[in-house]
């Protein structure tokens, strides 16, 4: 039984790279590449370290822009959770950052900030902050009622109920909002790169897009994908590392 | 047959250890739980709380543990005057209130890690309380890997292990099986019998507190007031299938629904 998941993870991956190289083989559109020529054609980026390059520009943005709207974004969250005059001072500022459009806010950044890294971290800030401190503030909201409860009968300071009860008992609510902040942030990265100022992964798809050399274009979006899902991943196991050990053992 | 103390302070039968005061329970939005109740819990002994569902019988025992404020009145144990959670009490909750992410081990040994007990002192006390309760083997294991019965142990053990003169316990039983529920009275006895520690049961099982108690507190529909107090004249040193076919917890059953069929009208 151990083996099956792993084999039906596998099966997955497979079926859809299948229907893509179909899908690029008939082709449903001159502008879409088949999955064997995009993988040939992330080989030669690979090579000629054209990729790696350009990695290494959109990782800065959204590194420090997920960074500062992880650290940020948590506790805001927890003191919104904690103090309801907090609540009442932040979250209507959240829930409407939350509904709001903002890409259509770039503009202003760049009005702002310039067309520099500064316009491309707060790009990435204002896509990733308000889910994490949304779910940061129902996650502590939300803690169960009779935990705390049991915290107060066995003598527990308030600083003890927060850090032994409530926070752990969050934590799953505050990652799944990290690892939603963390994919907006992948959105924010690429779109400041193609509205903003082209570097990076964005210059690339530009670039490719505008040559018509679609394998690379796509190349360039996948890899982005597959990043994302990485670090989401990595995510995942840090929360379960440090927080849930009991999930460790029902795996 | 039976002692039917009198209404209201009884004579002292042993030295109460929690004693009740004029105690009134309004709830915000003016759900008034419990009026003017009076009572001494005597120590070394189980008293049990027994009532219609909804009759305030938790809202009495949360308010003896100090997690919730009285409207009036005023509760004191050991003759200290009842401000919030005491170290001398130690409560055993309906729904276990164990912490999933931690350990059974963790569990047992959380009052003392809150109290700042170090961490070898606290384990060694965990792990003996662990195996009284009849755990030995699951130090290691988790919450959710455990049925209820054995949840409600681990809470049991938790409580012990911080040593306090008086155990409050809320339906401890109620969502555990009937058989595990059978095993867990008898053990009760003998934790009564044994440890010296004065126990508040609340149930709403007739037979159960019938079973448990050296004398149960019978409360009306709410707003609360004790309408009697019984003590089961059961003794107690017969085996627990004696005991249940004993004519006094056969009568006493009996007796205490009759009392109680005039508040389902």
């Amino acid at each position: 039984m151990a083996a099956a998941p792993w084999a039906l993870r596998a099966a997955s991956f497979v079926v859809v790279f299948a229907a893509w190289e179909y899908a690029g083989r008939l082709p449903v559109n001159p502008a879409f590449p088949p999955f064997s020529d995009t993988l040939v054609a992330a080989g030669e980026m690979v090579a000629d370290l054209s990729l790696v390059a350009a990695l290494g520009v959109t990782l800065w943005p959204l590194a420090v822009g997920v960074a500062l709207s992880s650290l940020a974004g948590v506790a805001a969250g927890v003191a919104m959770g904690l103090s309801r005059r907090a609540e009442w001072l932040f979250v209507p500022v959240f829930i409407v950052l939350q509904a709001a459009p903002l890409a259509a806010l770039i503009p202003i950044l760049v009005l702002a900030y310039g067309v520099g890294l500064l316009s491309k971290v707060m790009t990435v800030c204002i896509m990733a902050m308000p889910v994490i401190v949304l779910n940061s503030f129902k996650a502590i909201r939300h803690a169960p009622s009779s935990l705390i409860e049991m915290g107060h009968s066995f003598l527990g300071s308030r600083r003890q109920i927060i850090a032994k009860v409530i926070l752990p008992a969050a934590s799953p609510v505050i990652f799944a909002g990290l690892r939603l902040g963390l994919a907006a942030g992948f959105i924010g990265a690429i779109l400041a790169e193609l509205l903003i100022s082209p570097t990076g992964i964005g210059d690339l798809i530009t670039y490719h897009q505008s040559v018509a050399d679609y394998p690379k274009m796509y190349a360039a979006i996948a890899t982005v994908i597959v990043l994302s899902v990485l670090f989401i991943g990595l995510l995942d196991r840090a929360e379960i590392a440090l927080f849930r050990p009991e999930r460790r053992s029902a795996r | 047959m039976n002692r039917v103390v009198a209404l209201r302070a009884g004579p002292a039968v042993a030295e109460p250890m929690v004693e009740v005061r004029g105690l009134s329970k309004v709830y915000p939005g003016g759900v008034e739980a419990l009026s003017d109740i009076t009572l001494n819990f005597p120590k070394g002994k189980l008293t049990t709380l027994l009532g219609p569902s909804g009759c305030g019988k938790t809202t009495l025992l949360k308010i003896v543990a100090g997690l919730i404020p009285a409207s009036a009145g005023e509760v004191s144990v050991g003759g200290r005057k009842v401000t919030g959670p005491g170290p001398e009490r130690a409560f055993v909750f309906q729904d276990f209130a164990l912490l999933p992410w931690a350990t059974v081990l963790r569990n047992v040994a959380f009052g003392l890690e809150l109290r700042g007990t170090g961490r070898w002192e606290r384990e060694a006390t965990a792990r003996r309380h662990i195996e009284e309760v009849g755990l030995k083997g699951f130090e290691d294991a988790y919450p959710h890997q455990l049925s209820g019965g054995m949840r409600q142990r681990v809470g049991l053990a938790r409580a012990l292990a911080v040593d306090a003169e008086v155990l409050l316990m809320d339906e401890p039983f109620s969502a555990v099986d009937e058989q595990t529920r059978r095993k867990f009275q008898e053990d009760l006895l003998a934790l009564v019998a044994g440890k010296g520690k004065t126990f508040l049961f609340v149930t709403h099982s007739i037979e159960e507190a019938v079973y448990v108690s050296n004398r149960i507190v019978l409360l009306s529909r709410r707003p609360s007031r004790v309408s009697e107090i019984i003590e089961p004249d059961i003794p107690r040193d017969l085996p627990p299938d004696r005991i249940r076919r004993h004519s006094a917890y056969i009568d006493t059953v009996e007796e205490i629904w009759q009392g109680l069929k005039r508040y389902l009208e």
